[in-house]
């Protein structure tokens, strides 16, 4: 049996140790917003926070994850992640909207990390997140918009 | 076609109502009358992913005046919900919070592709192109009904009611209703034989930014994708496919396989080995330990670089006839000096985020279909001539795509059928979810094709070209589908030539003819079809001939778009904003280009710099685009923008390769596509007009490889022809 800790709630788990994170929150966790994209940590589309920072769960083994704080897009909450949503929305980012989720979590935690980033900041900590419509502009302006919208101590 | 004027082929009579319930609030449909008796009112209902039933009509307004719109068109990402809820929300005068957006059933009568015939489908960026008037007479028709219900029931005159964002109010006090309130009532109205639409200066909602009707859900993670669907039961499949295109199974060993915890059953399809599982990472371990041995007498075993070597060769012969204006032979023998070039485009993969996957159950009604559909009623022909149904029995749920870009509108049907072969397999009626690896899909086939074209030209006394002949060699991609009788004419796929053969340059002798080359690797429309290699070759090439004539490559371009006057605005206004004839900022370089597509002119101006190592990067973009009458310039700018870097992304380094047949590339890493870090800056003007609106999904994508390769000329002084684009 593996515990697993996701979104604060604790399940126990009857699987292959070696299963990916990712096919445990889909399949067994049934939170599919956490995408599979790649399966081999080269696009981020299954970008979840494992005890507050970015991991790839397609590469991410339930023993490696057994026993952290795990946090999906069902379970995002705070005002980073209400300000980055919110000007996601706000600039109408999403396309066919697959990769969003991976790149929703990957912007709070750079932002969680660096309230101000540069634009520089913004490309190296998101350049590991492929959107194949190219939301890549709006996706960088939405960042910028909820990093100034959080200086400014805006509510999302 | 001419998809410049269309109609929706409604007049007169042909409003017809849907047999609702009571209480069940206003719905109405339209459709051509002769089509509608194929179907019928009431007919071929399908169960939506909630499992309820939903009407076949674009509006139903319920007593809770939620506005609900009925999506014909896959949200594949290009905006088709938010657009198509646009349109009827603005002659409803509905409040645009209220309107909800579903997808229609597949169902060719009446939500077919007015552009297409009795098919129901998304692409060729038609979306809103075809529909913007079945729309807009939908809602039309909607309000009119409501308003004939107040007047009912205040006793007023039509004349003296109004409707503003969702309120409808009377002349008298307290006359003020809902939707809702009224929509009962509504449904007893006669449906109107003729409705007014509105002149564009009353337009409240198109024109104006609105909010993507797919942004809650896709910010949170709720959208609902193929990949996402689970259902009681439901079993988990993946497919050992044949590593080379043409392979057969000559046998299989399924012993370590389905000892693998949680797998189920593993057995032969017409496509490879099935492995059945619990879920999905039982199915992919179960597969690892598969073993299977193949017949490769009849595969592709050759190379990339084989095939464009035969397609060279092809080329010094002359192919079909596409165009032939003046006398190109002598043009080109009394030319003082003719200019040659060869282009070289390799196979290129969709790489969609959510690779290929559907979900399929058998049942006693029929088959019930999850997925996101691009060609709905293609799909559903197919899966019923499999099982010797009627179309109509084949219901398909239309969810969100994770990116198509055409994929999903496989005219063979490939992956639908893989799962409906694996779910009669199984037999019971058990929904079987079909999952694609990434490896799987990018070496499943249907890639843009790989292309060769030779293009010679000279300038004439006048400085104008004088002459010009476009040899294209080139896979057919419509050749053995249901499409050839109607696109291929006279052994022209008009999907191989588009872009060169309606060359908007005026030149007095201009040649265009075609090599449709039969090989073994499986091809299709991938976003721009014909234009991803037209528009680099005949760009690039009349850059070529402007520098010969010396002349501005904008103003040579203006002296030859005489008959074309609205290229020549978008040319002028993307040189006017992208500083055409100004110095680029220090150590950039900038280029032009422009190309029609989809009835859609788009002009780019590039600023690029070199990288080192034959690398190079765009820093801005800056576009003009004229699609006609704009109904969400934001969404046009997105699909501008993402459109532009889809085509960068296959200029910087996309190409499908083989090694003996096998496809060389699996994963993101072997096939790069752009990442946040080569995105430019885009800045996008759109040319305001009344035309009918043409499409925005598609035509941005071109232009950008031709544009970056003029940049580099002027950087280097090097001419790359060959896609992806690498300094020597």
């Amino acid at each position: 049996m593996i515990e697993l800790t996701v979104n604060g709630e604790t399940h126990e788990l009857d699987a292959d140790p070696g299963m990916p994170l990712l096919w445990a929150l889909r399949d067994h966790l049934g939170l599919t917003g956490t995408k599979y994209g790649c399966g081999a940590a080269l696009c981020g589309a299954c970008t979840v926070h494992v005890d507050g920072r970015p991991r790839r769960s397609c590469v991410t083994t339930l023993r490696v994850a057994a026993g952290k704080d795990i946090r999906t897009i069902e379970g995002l909450q705070g005002p980073v992640a209400k300000a980055v949503q919110g000007s996601w929305e706000r600039l109408n980012v999403v396309q066919c909207g697959y990769c969003q989720s991976g790149q929703i979590m990957a912007a709070v935690s750079l932002l969680e990390g660096n309230p101000r980033p540069g634009p520089a900041e913004i490309d190296d900590a998101m350049s590991g997140n492929l959107c194949r419509c190219a939301t890549y502009a709006r996706i960088r302006d939405a960042i910028g918009k909820a990093a100034e919208q959080l200086a400014a101590g805006e509510p999302g | 076609m001419n998809n410049d004027e269309i109609s929706s082929g409604l007049s007169r009579r042909t409003f017809i109502k849907t047999g609702l319930g009571a209480g069940a609030g206003l719905s109405l449909g339209v459709w051509l009358p002769a089509l509608a008796q194929m179907g019928g009112p009431g007919k071929a209902g399908a169960a939506g992913a909630t499992g309820a039933l939903e009407p076949n009509a674009f509006v139903r307004i319920g007593p809770d005046g939620v506005v609900q719109v009925v999506a014909k068109h896959l949200e594949m990402g290009q905006g088709s919900w938010t657009g198509l809820a646009t349109l009827v929300a603005e002659e409803l005068d509905a409040d645009w919070d209220q309107v909800e957006v579903i997808g229609a059933p597949a169902d060719a009568a009446r939500y077919n592709n007015l552009f297409w015939g009795p098919v129901q489908g998304t692409g060729g960026s038609t979306a809103m192109a075809n529909s913007h008037k079945q729309m807009r007479e939908a809602g039309a028709a909607a309000r009119a009904m409501l308003l004939a219900a107040a007047a009912e029931r205040w006793g007023v005159e039509v004349g003296d009611i109004t409707i503003d964002r969702g309120t409808v109010t009377g002349p008298g006090a307290g006359q003020r209703a809902g939707f809702g309130d009224l929509a009962e009532a509504a449904a007893a109205q006669p449906v109107p034989d003729l409705v007014f639409l509105k002149d564009r200066k009353d337009f409240r909602l198109i024109g104006q930014m609105l909010p993507r009707k797919d942004n809650p859900g896709k910010v949170n993670g709720t959208a609902l994708y193929t990949q996402d669907i689970r259902l009681p039961d439901m079993l988990t499949a993946v497919v050992l496919h044949s590593p080379r295109f043409g392979g057969r199974l000559s046998g299989f060993d399924a012993a370590d396989a389905k000892k693998v915890s949680g797998v189920v059953d593993v057995f032969e399809i017409p496509s490879g080995v099935a492995v059945v599982a619990r879920d999905t990472w039982s199915a992919m371990s179960g597969r690892d330990a598969l073993r299977a041995e193949w017949d490769d007498s009849d595969a592709f075993t050759g190379t990339a670089g084989e095939l464009m070597a035969r397609y060279r060769d092809m080329a010094d012969q002359p192919g079909t006839v596409v165009r032939a204006d003046g006398d190109v032979a002598a043009a080109l023998a009394a030319a003082d000096t003719v200019l040659a070039a060869d282009y070289e485009f390799p196979f290129l993969a969709h790489a969609t985020m959510e690779p290929m996957n559907c979900v399929v159950r058998v049942d006693a009604e029929g088959c019930e279909i999850f997925n996101g559909a691009q060609l709905q009623t293609g799909d559903q022909m197919a899966v019923a001539q499999a099982l010797g149904i009627e179309p109509g029995q084949v219901r398909i749920n239309m969810l969100y795509a994770g990116g198509s870009f055409g994929r999903r509108a496989n005219p063979h049907s490939d992956y639908v059928l893989e799962a409906l072969h694996i779910a009669k397999h199984v037999g019971r009626p058990v929904p079987v979810k079909l999952v694609w690896t990434r490896e799987d899909d990018m070496r499943a086939g249907y890639y843009r094709p790989m292309y060769f074209h030779r293009l010679r030209g000279a300038v004439g006394p006048d400085g104008k070209p004088s002459v010009w002949q476009h040899r294209i060699v080139g896979q057919s991609i419509l050749a053995g589908t249901a499409f050839a009788e109607a696109l291929i004419k006279d052994g022209v796929d008009s999907t191989s030539v588009e872009g060169a053969s309606d060359l908007p340059y005026g030149i007095p002798n201009l040649g265009v003819d075609l090599h449709s080359p039969v090989v073994p690797v499986p091809v299709q429309w991938w976003r721009a079809v014909g234009s991803t290699h037209t528009a680099f070759s005949t760009e690039t090439f009349i850059d070529e001939l402007a520098v010969a004539a010396g002349k501005d490559p904008v103003e040579y371009r203006l002296g030859l778009l005489g008959d074309h006057p609205r290229h020549a605005r978008v040319l002028q206004l993307a040189a006017e904003k992208g500083g055409w004839g100004a110095p680029a900022p220090e150590g950039q370089f900038r280029g032009i280009a422009l190309h029609e597509s989809f009835n859609t002119r788009v002009a780019q101006v590039v600023d690029v710099s070199l990288d080192g190592d034959g690398a190079w990067r765009v820093h801005r973009v800056v576009v003009a685009v004229d699609c006609g009458m704009a109904i969400n310039p934001d969404n046009i700018r997105a699909q501008v923008e993402g459109g532009m870097g889809f085509g960068l992304s296959a200029a910087l380094g996309e190409a499908i390769t083989f090694d003996g047949g096998r496809v060389v590339e699996g994963n993101y890493d072997g096939y790069p596509v752009l990442r946040m870090n080569q995105m430019p800056r885009v800045e996008v003007h759109i040319v305001k007009n009344d035309a009918p609106p043409t499409g925005v999904g598609e035509p941005a994508t071109p232009v950008i490889a031709p544009a970056v390769a003029i940049a580099l000329h002027r950087a280097t002084g090097q001419r790359l022809r060959r896609l992806p684009l690498k300094l020597g």
